[in-house]
């Protein structure tokens, strides 16, 4: 499913390159629940994004549903983005003119899906992460559990096989985290492939897997029993 | 994403913005307004010079002291005298002529002409009973000139109806009354009817007298301005004025046609002259407002560009949830469209509004062309496609990450 084999990143300013992630390897299957933990600054948002074809990394492969990222153009990567992969940003990414309907209209109307069917859809996955009385907020009138839900709801309406979230709960409240931690262990089981990165160890305990980074290498690769 | 989807998107985006979107339109709107109100004010002086020259007639030839020039027809008379009532009473006389059917004359210059305290300056022509008839001017009121008027030199005015009004005011009679030019007094025996045009050609704004009259007791001169010929039809025009250039240098003794101290012009070459000279000061005024049309696309590009820094994180954000290059060009390009095309729109409509108001303080009759209005529109559109193109295909290039952590 996902496959990265000895990935490197570094960012250049000027004459000074910082290199950020380091001969990085592994393999997740499809159904994979999966933590990625590690201190702050260690390298996991710019995994997280590279996983994401959100970004390339400076050298090394990665092979996601069989398909070398790298070669890949623009508008291919664009597509890649729109219906495999569903990617929740740390800070939610919604835009703030649009109501929560129609953020989470946006992928499917890249997607070209008709605008009736969408609007059913948008409904359907706001109806799941339990905002059914929120189509028409706009994004500054919900709070952050609200924005990461709908946030989530987005991810969530092309249907992709891969969920990759960055901290999804890191600004929320206990309470607000758990529901959202709950829905995507609903998700994992109805076999959406789920990575999540997270500073939270009890977050980290229920995903199956668990991989430790640290100055932009892998330390540990744990299955959770 | 379906184009209709973009475009309501811009309008979304543009509405948001009401202040910014009327500002950056604002070049866009003096400049296609400016276009539009020249244009139709080259136009429509243009069509008045026609309408008047055509009212003339067109078997009508002219003559004017001065040399003969190809190209240009001298508009000014009276610097050369060579013209004079000898040469009409030859032509009418002579039985040379086999292609003519009318000649008259004039002797015009400018005056001052009052009745009791009312005082205006204008044009006061002296003619031969013909030129009402070759000139195509009737009269409204009262009677024409007799060949006693002429032959006795009497002093009997027939007015223009914009000069009867100035001097006498609107609905009077004034026939039978006594008007005063340069101190002589003469009786009013006539009022023309109106031929709907002003400024220097205007026949509206005149006082006739009998030829003699004029030149003789008022100018003290014994030339004339103008000889009206006019050709039995359209097609022996050539003829005519073959005729008459030979007839007149044998007249005033000379040899040549390179000779020639006068020049025939038909009304078709004055009108070509007049039209030339139109043409190129509309053209000259079009293309000064045609920059401003430029500074305003120039202004287009700024705004977007401004619009596509502001609007990065949205840009990533939308490339990261699936848009392709062309959507983004396409949201980008599409809002420059509908600024230039709204601005392309209100541009018509002020420049219309100007054109009106101006071709009607200058009593110039309104033409409206729908070609030039569609071209102006469309012409706004496209510097919307040529200005927007560079920022929206910077903004397509942006990669998702960058665009998203960009502060
Ligand atoms: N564009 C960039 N240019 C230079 N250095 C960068 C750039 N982006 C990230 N970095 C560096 O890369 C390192 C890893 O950043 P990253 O965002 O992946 O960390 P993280 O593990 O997600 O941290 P956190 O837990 O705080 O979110 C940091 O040291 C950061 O300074
Ligand atoms: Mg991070």
């Amino acid at each position: 499913m996902i496959e990265v084999k000895k990935i490197c990143k570094s960012y250049q300013n000027g004459d000074n390159v910082t290199q950020v992630l380091f001969d990085i390897s592994f393999k997740i299957e499809k159904g994979e629940y999966v933590a990625i933990i590690g201190p702050s600054g260690s390298g996991k948002s710019t995994l997280m994004h590279i996983l994401g074809a959100l970004d390339v990394p400076t050298s090394g492969e990665y092979i996601l549903n069989g398909k070398n990222i790298e070669k890949l153009n623009d508008d291919a990567l664009s597509d890649i983005r729109n219906s495999e992969i569903g990617f929740i940003f740390q800070s939610y990414n919604l835009l703030p003119r649009m109501t929560a309907l129609r953020n989470v209209m946006i992928p499917m109307a890249y997607a070209g899906v008709p605008k009736s069917k969408r609007i059913l859809r948008a409904k359907e996955y706001l109806d799941i992460v339990g905002l059914s009385d929120k189509y028409n907020n706009l994004p500054n009138q919900l709070s952050g559990g609200q924005k990461q839900r709908v946030a989530i709801a987005r991810a969530l309406s092309m249907e992709p096989s891969i969920l990759l979230a960055d901290e999804p709960t890191g600004n929320l409240p206990t309470s607000q985290s758990n529901e959202i931690i709950q829905l995507f262990e609903e998700l994992n089981k109805k076999g959406h492939t789920i990575i999540i990165i997270t500073h939270n160890d009890e977050i980290a305990k229920r995903a199956n897997r668990v991989l430790n980074l640290v100055d932009g290498k892998i330390i540990s690769d744990k299955k959770n029993q | 994403m379906h184009i209709i989807e973009i475009f309501e998107e811009s309008v979304d985006v543009l509405k948001n913005n009401k202040l910014r979107t009327a500002l950056s339109i604002l070049g866009i709107i003096i400049g296609i307004g400016s276009v539009i109100a020249l244009m139709t004010l080259g136009q429509a002086s243009q069509a008045s010079v026609k309408k008047q020259i055509q009212s003339l007639g067109t078997n009508l030839l002219t003559v004017r002291p001065g040399a003969q020039s190809s190209g240009f027809i001298r508009m000014s008379s009276g610097d050369s005298k060579n013209l004079k009532n000898e040469d009409i009473d030859a032509i009418k006389n002579s039985n040379r002529f086999t292609t003519i059917s009318q000649v008259g004359a004039e002797y015009s210059s400018r005056s001052q002409v009052s009745y009791e305290r009312n005082n205006i300056n204008v044009s006061v022509s002296g003619i031969t009973p013909e030129i009402f008839s070759l000139r195509n001017v009737q009269l409204e009121f009262g009677r024409e000139f007799t060949q006693e008027d002429m032959g006795s030199k009497n002093k009997v005015a027939i007015l223009g109806p914009t000069t009867a009004e100035d001097l006498f005011g609107t609905g009077v009679n004034p026939i039978g009354q006594t008007i005063r030019i340069n101190g002589g007094t003469y009786t009013v025996i006539g009022v023309t009817k109106a031929k709907g045009s002003s400024g220097p050609f205007s026949q509206d704004e005149i006082v006739y007298l009998p030829l003699e009259t004029a030149q003789k007791v008022l100018f003290g001169v014994s030339h004339v301005s103008t000889i009206y010929i006019s050709a039995k039809s359209e097609d022996v025009m050539d003829a005519a004025r073959n005729q008459l250039g030979y007839f007149l240098l044998e007249q005033h003794g000379l040899k040549s046609p390179e000779e020639a101290d006068f020049s025939i012009s038909s009304q078709e070459d004055i009108l070509q002259t007049i039209t030339q000279v139109t043409q190129t000061f509309t053209a000259l005024l079009t293309g000064i407002a045609a920059i401003s049309l430029l500074v305003g696309g120039i202004g287009i590009m700024n705004i977007m560009l401004v619009t596509v820094t502001e609007r990065t994180t949205e840009i990533g954000l939308r490339k990261a949830l699936g848009a392709k290059r062309k959507s983004i060009i396409y949201q980008f390009l599409i809002e420059a469209i509908i600024l230039t095309f709204i601005g392309g729109l209100i541009g018509v409509c002020i420049g219309l509004g100007a054109s009106f108001i101006l071709t009607k303080s200058m009593s110039l009759p309104l033409v409206f062309s729908a070609p030039s209005i569609i071209l102006a529109v469309v012409v706004a559109a496209t510097i919307g496609i040529i200005f927007g193109w560079y920022p929206a295909w910077k903004a397509s290039k942006l990669q998702p990450i960058e665009a998203l952590r960009y502060e």
